[in-house]
């Protein structure tokens, strides 16, 4: 199947007071038409700034190296991609109350969205014809319907801090699905909300991705929710993906040493709760050889020395590690 | 005996419109009721606004209840005066969410950590640079952290730091207020771990607010669950997660994703969101939302039942919803 999106060799560096900062070192990863793809890291390990560059809305200080971005076969770097963005690529923001204009009514926002990116509209048109606003009307209705919304002649007049964070974060799903993209971004939609919400927002998000036949880029620092929603995770440390796998054998198979040790930092039952000892490299000096090894339990002089290219040891599993877990492991427990 | 014991614990907040006029009461505590064990970790769940965060606040003393009791050591501490509290809470110290961010930045950490002696004791100069040391030793700093000043350390060490500050008076209890959230697991995991080392050392108890349910799992020995301002179901850890008695209890627990398990994407059935805590709905609170709900429940507030394994569950039905 051919690729929706790739990214090769993607090198973004911020420059500040302090010199520059490889956020994202030489990435490389692809998604496929329809799946969800999970990027998964703690802070810092430049997941958003991976979603920023894929939608072309870097901040100003910083600079991509090196690498391209591909989206259904056209580059998108180098170029405007206004016309893509919020039509075939779409954002869900962490914080739906910061997306939000206070100052004018959640109908008034959705319209001027399906004003510019509507399906309908046609590149250029810059009018709005009272065919396309009655279309868009009856597809706003039906999208707020799809996301469980109540009430929706009343909701259009609120402002929204009228809006609980539940009910503001179904709109932005909502908003997000309406111009029928291809992609849809989403940078830990779910982390500010509560887990009964958060388990409504995710059931929503897979069912109606998986209907509207959109693929989902979904960011995350909560490994269960990447289990929950997720066809393929990958892991990213320090500016670089570290693990790429289908979901149940990224969870049930971890073969690089960071992923075993995130999941080993899982609160778990009947298990010891081990963290990761010593800090994440800054961006400013990373290490070299091997991001990982000041951390890692099993680093050589291999690993201090020289940089790790990615390998893929069983189909579909990408690792970027010297001297990954093998599995299936005969001597019975895992290696690490 | 317990530590603590709190009885029908009230915190009403005035709801006014724009001319300040009360027009309702926001019920932030509805007469919560529970104790602690000495040495007991006591976990408190709940989703944003079932009032866990003005419990713990209200029992250190930071919101003045409205009415009810709470007894600490043996003494009533809810009427206290300001000042004849202040005594009292010695022993009993809250810990904000980052503790490390409520360090003055001028101050190296060294003062910081005396601070509170001068305050409360009459030490002598050297019993108190003793036992700064030996506080900064239990949460794994060098003595070479007193000379230097917040902002050289790193985050992580800042939270020791502000550990440090809220074990120097060696308190029995310590309401901890979220003290993992926003935390990458693999950080989370470190805190967890330096709390129960300091809980053993120093004889402590703890009071564990957390929204998060899998940490509360593995951290306490007790759970009270809360849903707007009441305590709904209360027993020990694992008989409330192996088989949750309150059908909020069951809800929240199947929100939670367990990796390698069923996806709850697949399976979730809890609908809407929990109605304001300003306009509690009549009878039981979760009665809106629940689906074993019966005119029963809309007429008369469960009372707390207790079930046969000594859980406490305020739910008419929950004997027979099982």
């Amino acid at each position: 199947m051919v690729d929706l999106l790739s990214v090769t060799d993607l090198t973004v560096g911020f420059a500040t007071e302090n010199g520059t900062a490889r956020v994202l070192d030489h990435v490389s990863f692809a998604m496929r038409p329809g799946e969800i793809m999970g990027l998964v890291g703690e802070s810092g390990c430049g997941k958003t700034t991976l979603a920023r560059a894929i939608l072309g809305v870097l901040p100003n200080n910083a600079a991509i190296a090196s690498g391209s971005i591909s989206f259904a076969q056209t580059d998108l770097l180098g170029r405007d991609t206004a016309a893509i963005r919020g039509r075939d690529i779409t954002f869900i923001p962490q914080d739906p109350f910061g997306s939000f204009s206070p100052l004018f009514s959640v109908g008034d926002q959705i319209g001027e969205l399906m004003r510019w990116k509507s399906p309908d509209r046609a590149p250029g048109d810059t009018g709005y014809t009272r065919t396309r606003r009655r279309a868009d009307a009856a597809r706003i209705q039906a999208a707020l319907a799809a996301v469980q919304l109540p009430d929706i002649e009343r909701l259009l007049r609120k402002y929204p801090h009228e809006l609980s964070g539940g009910q503001r974060q179904r709109v932005m799903v909502a908003m997000a699905l309406l111009p029928e993209p291809k992609l849809v971004i989403a940078d830990e939609p779910t982390t500010a909300l509560d887990v009964t919400i958060q388990a409504q927002i995710l059931k929503l998000l897979r069912q109606l991705a998986t209907e509207r036949g959109a693929s989902v880029l979904f960011t995350t620092h909560d490994l269960g929710t990447a289990w929950e929603i997720c066809d393929r995770v990958t892991v990213m440390y320090a500016g670089q993906e570290a693990e790429t796998a289908p979901v149940a054998d990224f969870f049930a198979r971890p073969r690089h040493p960071y992923t075993a040790a995130l999941l080993d930092s899982l609160p778990t039952q009947g298990a010891a709760l081990l963290g990761i000892p010593g800090d994440v490299p800054s961006p400013f000096a990373p290490p070299p050889g091997c991001r990982f090894h000041p951390r890692c339990p099993r680093a050589t002089d291999l690993c201090r020395a020289s940089h790790n290219e990615t390998a893929e040891p069983a189909p579909g599993h990408f690792v970027r590690c010297h001297h990954p877990n093998e599995w299936p492991i005969q001597d019975g427990g895992p290696a690490s | 005996m317990s530590l603590l014991d709190i009885t029908g614990l009230n915190r009403h907040f005035p709801i006014r419109n724009v001319w300040g006029r009360r027009t309702g009461w926001l019920r932030a505590l509805d007469g919560v009721s529970l104790s602690i064990a000495k040495g007991e970790i006591l976990g408190i769940v709940g989703e944003s606004g079932c009032g866990k965060s003005t419990l713990g606040k209200t029992i250190s003393g930071i919101h003045p209840p409205s009415s009810g009791s709470v007894r600490f050591e043996g003494h009533e501490i809810a009427t206290l005066s300001p000042s004849a509290g202040r005594a009292v809470r010695r022993n009993l110290q809250y810990c904000y969410q980052d503790p490390g961010a409520s360090l003055d930045p001028r101050w190296k950490i060294g003062t910081s950590l005396e601070e509170p002696l001068i305050v409360h004791t009459d030490m002598s100069r050297a019993d108190r640079q003793a036992r700064v040391h030996e506080t900064l030793r239990a949460v794994n700093l060098p003595e070479r952290h007193l000379d230097l000043y917040p902002h050289e350390i790193s985050g992580g060490q800042q939270r020791r730091v502000g550990l440090a500050r809220i074990l120097m008076l060696r308190p029995s209890l310590i309401i901890l207020d979220e003290p993992t959230s926003g935390l990458d697991v693999s950080v989370q995991a470190v805190v967890l771990n330096l709390l129960l080392e300091l809980r053993a050392r120093f004889d402590l108890t703890y009071l564990f607010i957390s929204h998060d349910l899998s940490v509360v799992r593995l951290f306490s020995q007790r759970i009270a669950v809360m849903y707007l301002g009441r305590v709904v179901e209360l027993g020990p850890t694992e008989q409330v997660f192996a088989a949750p008695a309150h059908p909020y209890t069951k809800s929240l627990l199947s929100a939670v994703p367990i990796i390698g398990g069923r996806r709850i994407v697949d399976s979730f059935a809890l609908e809407g969101e929990p109605p304001s805590p300003g306009a509690i709905p009549t009878g039981c609170r979760f009665r809106t939302r629940c689906p074993h709900a019966t005119p029963l429940c809309a007429s008369e507030d469960p009372p707390d039942r207790p079930l046969t394994d000594g859980r406490l569950v305020a739910c008419h039905h929950a004997d027979s919803i099982a």
